[in-house]
């Protein structure tokens, strides 16, 4: 850890849109989700971020890693050219348990490309 | 999102001013709005989206406009949270590189140079003023957190009273309750009122138990976050580690 933030570097450790830009400037594909709405009980605030390059590399994490599996899966769908879309996970989803958030609570999420 | 839109949102990051993106969900258009002004993006806010937009900004707080505008989200970015940290000390070294990580771009003030050494603290901003003029200079804010851990008065206290009378979030001052209790007798004789001196979180840090200097900033930095966020039960102060 302190070896990736030496002291006194301006950028956090975990600023996933200056690494999305790394990864753009590299010429590879980035898609972005981001946490829009939650209810009840959720891992991660509104705001919080995943970015996802078109191998399926990720930085950031929009839960505790319960939905990241299919967000990363809409993630590519979009970088292949599929419209930007707001995706919902809560417990109530048929494949709750595939997908679902263990916490019982529910979110939104907006899964857009870098362009 | 376009990469002229990235751009304009990194580069107001990177001037530490605070951000805006806004996404309407339905089209996809957005806009970057940076200190109050529309900056790039497809997407032309109207006033109504500009006042929630700031009101977001103001209390930090990212999410779906409020009715009729929630079919906008606004992702918010403020500049990062500043620690302020006086007394180049050994916890000093344990405190900077933990906040740091956690989020924080901290500043350290010490002016006696053989504590605050480039040696001892690697890459970090240092500032060798007296305290008080070197706080004034940091113009703490609403997301500033200052801590003082000299235990010398003559750098502590004129740090204090700077402190005081700016919006830092957080005000913490290391020392045993005799210390606090024999500063706090020293900042009244200097014209601090007790509600200012409530403010004042000492012994500093939540009561985790430890004593080295890596579990006093732990301590610290926990209790910072209980503040930050107004976790702090009323009457709930606790002593502290140190």
């Amino acid at each position: 850890m302190a070896g990736q933030h030496p002291l006194g570097t301006q950028e956090p450790a975990d600023d996933v849109l200056a690494q999305a830009g790394r990864w753009l400037d590299e010429g590879r594909k980035v898609a972005l989700a981001t946490v829009v709405s939650t209810w009840g009980s959720s891992p991660r605030p509104v705001g919080s971020q995943l970015a996802v390059d078109e191998a399926g590399n990720m930085t950031g994490s929009v839960s505790g890693g319960c939905i990241e599996g299919s967000v990363v899966e809409e993630a590519l769908r979009v970088m292949a050219g599929a419209p930007p879309k707001l995706l919902e996970y809560g417990v109530s989803d048929e494949d709750a348990w595939a997908v679902g958030l263990a916490c019982g609570g529910r979110v939104e999420v907006y899964v857009e490309t870098l362009t | 999102m376009k990469r002229e839109v990235f751009d304009a949102l990194q580069s107001a990051r990177a001037a530490k001013q605070p951000a805006a993106l806004l996404t309407e969900l339905e089209s996809g258009r957005q806009a970057v709005v940076a200190a109050g002004e529309v900056r790039a993006g497809a997407l032309q806010p109207g006033p109504e989206v500009l006042d929630a937009v700031a009101a977001a900004v103001r209390h930090d707080r990212s999410g779906r406009l409020p009715e009729p505008l929630d079919g906008t989200f606004a992702a918010v970015f403020n500049p990062p949270l500043r620690l302020v940290v006086v007394g180049a000390v050994h916890i000093a070294q344990l405190l900077a590189p933990m906040a740091e990580l956690a989020g924080y771009e901290v500043t350290l003030i010490d002016p006696r140079q053989a504590w605050a050494s480039p040696e001892r603290f690697p890459g970090l901003t240092l500032l060798d003023d007296w305290p008080d003029e070197a706080l004034a200079k940091q113009a703490p804010d609403s997301r500033t957190a200052v801590v003082t851990l000299t235990h010398d008065p003559k750098l502590d206290d004129p740090a204090l009273i700077a402190a005081l009378s700016s919006e830092a979030f957080y005000l913490g001052a290391l020392g045993s309750r005799r210390t606090h209790a024999k500063r706090l007798e020293r900042l009244r004789t200097q014209g601090c009122d007790e509600a200012a001196l409530a403010r004042i979180h000492g012994p500093i840090g939540l009561a985790l138990g430890g004593r080295s200097p890596a579990e006093i900033a732990i301590a610290v930095l926990a209790q910072m976050t209980q503040v930050l966020h107004g976790a702090e039960p009323p009457g709930a102060r606790r002593e502290a580690a140190a």
